[in-house]
């Protein structure tokens, strides 16, 4: 049965391998926005992040931010595809320590393996609601690579930020590929019914 | 006959892009009340529960649903017992989908296809998409605008099936094209599906398709039949909100279609997302501008 749980980060290994796929997060604290260009420039083009990651979660974020003086103010900021970060994930998490992986549309198995030795999640957010997520982002503390907006590395604080599904934990379960095959299951009787066998 | 003010067409233009992406439909919202009341997976129900509180937010702040504000779409119907300019017309959709991007402000999702250069205006060669037909009985210019977001866009797909393959075939291509988009269009959305014509007018009248209100049924029965099946097959996926499982996997599946040539048989499939964006503007040669969806 799936639980609700209420959470700050930065998270411990513990909190972390108490959450099974299908379980609510909501959290507070800081949460750190990265993208496409932020995880080039830090792998491959051998940048280490200038603060730690050591138990944090990273969003997959969309932000859309103005500068206002010396201070980044929201306008808003929603979610990206997981997919194709894939390549870096495991490095976040067996590198640097990150601890949960806030997206949508999930990541694979590379990511599914780091999760299970490491002790990480990956958090599925509800895409399309940019409304609510901004609202949840209480303040944008920091930007870090500033020359990279809007694929710099974001320190946000957020707070009751959710709900997020988990839907990759760190027991091996990854909730989209179950999802997946019980879609497959049902498509002999869906086809059947439809009449296009 | 008086001179129109073209002026008028852009500043609809530009509030169309606007409220299109802040304020979403009537019938959209209804079929997410719909959908959430006969979803009985808790993951899922805690899904919509978001969708509704992200739809509040925006409604009470003004401020944009989905932080992808699209490629710019206008469907412009010109009523034929007024003298109007069409090529005025489509340099105000222009300007005003470029004065929406730099005065809201919101990031222009529009770039060169090949640089990668977004010029931060949302239009360009091509953009907005525009599209002209008439009406013989009217003489208002009605305009829907449609902010077409990537999620969904990414996941069309387009067939030209041979007739021997019959409707069989076209029916497991759309069931099978929504399942292995899974959780990317950001379900659950519209299906659209275009039936007939050639490769363009496939695409497009699956594009019309997702432009109809939620639910609103195709009027030739033997294609509202086709919907209510296919709607009731993608349910049956169990796929669910944000394709993280449920009972409910698509809002509706609108048909539109056309004659064909006699050696073929096309099928396209464009999605919508759960926000199903979309607003209207009918403006009179009076200059009165009245907004809806």
């Amino acid at each position: 049965m799936s639980k609700t749980y209420h959470l700050t980060s930065p998270f411990t290994e513990e909190v972390i391998r108490e959450l099974h796929a299908g379980d609510i997060v909501y959290f507070d604290g800081p949460l750190f926005g990265i993208r496409d260009l932020t995880q080039i420039y830090i792998f491959d083009k051998g940048n280490p992040p200038p603060v730690s990651l050591e138990g944090m979660p990273c969003i997959h974020t969309a932000p859309s931010l103005r500068k206002v003086g010396d201070k980044w103010e929201k306008i808003c900021v929603g979610t990206t595809t997981s997919t194709r970060m894939e390549r870096f994930t495991p490095g976040l998490i067996g590198q640097y320590g990150v601890r949960a992986i806030i997206g949508k549309g999930g990541l694979y198995e590379d990511s599914l393996k780091a999760m299970q030795k490491y002790g990480a999640v990956y958090l599925a957010i509800v895409g399309g609601a940019a409304a609510l997520e901004t609202e949840q982002i209480e303040e944008v503390e920091q930007v870090y690579f500033e020359q990279l907006h809007p694929e710099a590395l974001y320190r946000f604080r957020v707070k009751n930020f959710g709900p997020l599904t988990v839907a990759m934990d760190s027991h091996g379960v990854h909730l989209y590929e179950k999802v997946t095959e019980q879609v497959k299951k049902r498509l002999p009787d869906i086809y059947a019914k439809l009449g296009v066998l | 006959m008086a001179t129109f003010d073209y002026s008028i067409v852009e500043e609809a233009a530009k509030q169309l892009y606007i409220r299109a992406l802040c304020n979403l439909p009537p019938d959209v919202r209804e079929a997410l009340k719909k959908a959430y009341a006969r979803e009985t997976q808790p993951t899922a129900r805690s899904i919509f529960e978001a969708m509704f509180k992200a739809i509040e937010i925006a409604d009470t702040k003004k401020t944009l649903l989905c932080q992808d504000t699209g490629l710019p779409i206008y469907k412009v119907r010109i009523g034929s017992s007024f003298d109007w300019n069409g090529a005025k017309i489509k340099a105000a959709l222009y300007e005003g989908a470029k004065r929406a991007t730099q005065e809201f402000p919101f990031r222009s999702s529009s770039t060169h296809t090949i640089t990668r250069v977004n010029p931060q205006t949302s239009v360009g060669p091509g953009l907005p998409v525009t599209y002209f037909d008439f009406d013989g009985e009217s003489d208002v210019l009605d305009i829907l605008m449609i902010p077409k977001g990537s999620g969904s866009e990414n996941m069309s797909k387009m067939k030209m099936f041979y007739p021997q393959h019959g409707i069989k075939a076209v029916k497991k291509f759309i069931l099978d094209t929504v399942v292995e988009s899974s959780a990317n269009p950001c379900p659950p959305g519209i299906i659209g599906v275009g039936l007939g014509g050639t490769s363009d007018l496939v695409m497009k009248l699956a594009k019309d398709a997702i432009a109809r209100p939620v639910g609103q049924r195709n009027p030739d029965p033997m294609l509202a039949e086709m919907e209510v099946e296919l709607e009731e097959a993608i349910n049956a996926t169990g796929r669910g909100p944000m394709g993280l499982g449920g009972d409910v996997s698509c809002l509706a599946v609108h048909i539109e279609s056309a004659y064909t040539h006699i050696t073929q048989n096309p099928v396209a499939v464009n999605t919508q997302c759960w926000p199903a964006r979309r607003a209207r503007a009918i403006i009179k040669p009076s200059g009165d501008v009245s907004y809806g969806f």
